[in-house]
């Protein structure tokens, strides 16, 4: 491998402590680019998912088992004529998806994929995560106002309010989590995210099961805020199409409205990583206090491979199980070439793996332990993006003035009173 | 392995501050000038988003990182919303009608250079109190330190604690008077 | 460092270009014949009769208003959580203070009823 790709890699330092911008520019480059694969993927996997619960079959024609259903998606979102309504305000309808994509995506410098493996560690990192995460809440309020149609205006002022009331009580569970990163020798925490998650590895527990159950409670009134705050089912009362067509994106269509998706998307991502890197630990693999040792280590070192191996063998059984017919060839191969890439990234991650073990080696190991940060913190997310598509399949859609008294009348004295009994804990217990 | 980014680090430490505080200062001045200016009042509510945020960047390049997150998570995130809210509220074809700069603009003009006057003479007078260069101040406890202005020491009371506990009263109050005002007696 | 912070401008600069990169290149490629009845707003088929920025309830007015006031409070819990155990019990006193009264606010505003959404 190139040195610097290496040294980079293996660095102790984020690009922006390292004031070294074009560095940091290359991770804005991966980041963006990564983000927009993942939300395509999730598009994929949240239709097949949901076909699956509903026992259907999902997308199934373009390419095998619907595979290239997003990029087929995105050429059709590319060629749609994009209507802007004859009333509307040119320029916010223009400038409001942008303010939408802006906030979902800026709050990606902070988020730490590992100890070094973030953009920037700024010292107010959760606080800038929560405060431009919020700023979402303006696009969605200037995409209703600028459509001038009744639809979109109607869903813009109840999913802002929705918003702004979770935030609250989101707030209040993200103040807990600060508050346990202070109980140190020093008696000061930290609003980093990097050093939220070390504090949790001094600690030597995840957030959640600080103070059992209060932890445990704060993750929960976080989560449950975290789905209201991104408009997901069941509280996506901006997109209860059996009332109010779609919300305040009703009138945008073509690229326009995938820009909303888009942010949407992204901001589920960004949320589930903060509630990631709060409570669950962030970059640390489980059991990193239980299970010591070379051996642990080696074995846990092991499962980005095994996770790849798996995916390939998922491939090559559907390649199996397809009819043998010969209509079916293109579509065989295309999945099985599919499965061989994914057999291949499992084969470099397993030499990674192996070879960082030895010291002096060609790949240091300090690259296969930033593999193995990356990998934890994106299979938490990856969990909680399941979740989110579980939820919108289990779940019947709330009424909104329920909606609105779940979040002032239950999440928010829950929250408050956590946070004043986990203060008091923490006092009785230093 | 890590001197060559140490040794990028060394080279390209300096930021180039000045310029971003110019660049943000600019982008704050022109944004508040169209928020004055535009006749559609949400184009003046976006405008007026930019101008806040242009002030958290300036914020940041202080080494004031709270109040940066501040001044996004209340003015930019909470505020806004507010003020668009009150602008969907009030009927906006009427505003176009209504003329602008009415009567008033001499009173704004006198209550503007009276202010610029007061910056000025602030500046003269309490030059001493203004660096003349970048000082580096440890920002990473700019955090702990409001926290040590509003709060205090273990067991002594900080600065501005009094004012502090007297701000969660003004915050009762704005909670009575929005309620007040916009519900009727049941 | 202030160093610390480039990469937000750096991350803007990014998006604000590509996106609008993106939307520029969709123009090129995408019909684009607007008719009269496409360009109505949508509203189930029927014929919109006037503009829809009418006046909507004061409901959403008050929501806005109380996140504003719970959000400075939560901004004010910050500083204090980060040097939670340095302040010890003193300072969670302050702090129950300072919600105790809010909290009265809180109460008040339930009894009354503004909570409510009917």
């Amino acid at each position: 491998m190139p040195d610097f790709v290496t040294s980079y890699l293996g660095s102790t330092l984020t690009p922006g402590e390292a004031g070294n911008q074009f560095w940091a520019l290359v991770y804005v480059f991966v980041i963006f680019a990564g983000v927009s694969l993942a939300v395509m993927s999730m598009n994929w996997l949240e239709r097949k998912a949901l076909a699956h619960f509903q026992i259907r079959l999902g997308p199934m024609r373009t390419g095998p088992h619907g595979l290239l259903q997003p990029i087929a998606d995105a050429i059709k979102l590319l060629l749609k004529e994009d209507i802007i309504p004859a009333g509307a305000d040119r320029f916010v309808f223009w400038v409001a998806p942008l303010i939408g994509l802006l906030a979902a995506f800026t709050v990606y410098t902070v988020i730490p994929f590992g100890p070094s493996q973030a953009v920037s560690d700024m010292n107010i990192g959760i606080l800038f995560m929560l405060g431009v995460s919020s700023l979402g809440v303006l696009g969605v309020v200037v995409a209703g106002w600028a459509s001038n149609s009744n639809y979109p205006l109607i869903g813009a002022l109840r999913s802002s309010a929705q918003m702004v009331s979770y935030e609250v009580a989101m707030g209040l569970a993200v103040v807990s989590a600060i508050l346990m990163t202070s109980l140190n020798e020093t008696g000061t925490g930290t609003l980093s995210m990097i050093g939220i998650v070390r504090a949790q590895q001094e600690q030597g527990v995840w957030f959640i099961f600080k103070f059992f159950p209060l932890g445990l409670i704060a993750f929960i009134v976080f989560a449950i805020a975290m789905v209201a705050e991104t408009n997901r089912a069941p509280f996506d009362m901006a997109e209860a199409e059996s009332e109010l067509t779609a919300g305040y994106h009703t009138e945008y269509s073509g690229l326009r409205w995938s820009l909303f998706m888009l942010a949407e998307y992204a901001a589920m991502i960004s949320v589930s990583s903060i509630a990631v890197t709060l409570w669950l630990g962030g970059w640390m693999r489980p059991f990193s206090r239980l299970l010591r040792g070379s051996a642990w280590d080696l074995i846990f070192s092991l499962f980005p491979a095994v996770t790849f191996m798996g995916l390939a063998a998922v491939a090559f059984v559907g390649v199996v199980r397809m009819p043998r017919r010969s209509d079916f060839k293109v579509q065989k191969i295309g999945l099985a070439v599919f499965g061989w890439l994914l057999g291949f990234i499992a084969l470099m991650l397993l030499i990674i793996a192996i070879a960082g073990r030895s010291n002096g080696a060609a790949i240091p190991s300090t690259v296969n332990q930033s593999i193995g940060y990356i990998y934890w913190f994106l299979l938490k997310v990856a969990v909680f993006m399941y979740l989110f598509i579980w939820y919108r399949a289990t779940w019947p859609r709330y009424r909104f003035d329920q909606l609105m008294r779940v979040g002032w009348k239950v999440l928010l004295p829950i929250s408050l009173t956590v946070l004043v009994a986990t203060a008091i804990v923490g006092i009785l217990l230093s | 392995m890590n001197s060559a980014i140490n040794a990028t680090n060394a080279t390209m430490a300096p930021v180039a501050t000045p310029y971003f505080f110019y660049g943000l200062a600019t982008l704050a001045i022109v944004s508040a000038f169209l928020v004055i200016t535009r006749r559609n009042v949400v184009h003046s509510a976006l405008a007026l988003i930019v101008t806040l945020l242009s002030v958290a960047g300036l914020y940041l390049m202080l080494y004031a990182p709270f109040v940066a997150g501040v001044q996004i998570i209340v003015y930019a995130g909470g505020v806004m919303v507010l003020f668009l809210f009150v602008i969907m509220l009030v009927n906006i074809d009427r505003s176009y009608k209504e003329k602008r700069f009415s009567g008033l603009w001499p009173i704004g003009l006198a209550a503007a250079s009276a202010l610029f006057t007061l910056f000025l003479f602030a500046f003269i007078k309490g030059r001493a109190l203004f660096p003349d260069r970048m000082m580096l101040l440890p920002e990473s406890s700019n955090t702990q330190q409001i926290a040590g202005l509003l709060y205090g020491d273990a067991g002594k009371m900080g600065q501005y604690t009094f004012a502090f506990e007297i701000a969660s009263l003004l915050l009762l109050v704005a909670i009575l008077a929005a309620v007040v005002m916009t519900k009727k007696r049941a | 460092m202030p160093q610390n912070y480039v990469p937000i401008f750096l991350f803007l600069a990014v998006i604000g270009t590509m996106i609008p990169a993106t939307l520029l290149i969709a123009r090129l490629v995408r019909t684009q014949r607007p008719t009269r009845e496409k360009l109505l707003p949508y509203e189930c088929g029927i014929d919109p009769h006037d503009n829809a920025r009418g006046r909507y309830t004061v409901r959403y007015y008050v929501v806005a208003i109380l996140f504003v006031i719970f959000d400075v409070e939560t901004i004010f819990l910050f500083p204090w959580a980060v040097k939670f155990k340095a302040l010890g019990v003193f300072g969670l006193i302050e702090m129950l203070v300072f919600l105790g009264v809010l909290i009265v606010g809180y109460a008040w505003v339930w009894k009354r009823g503004a909570l409510e959404w009917v």
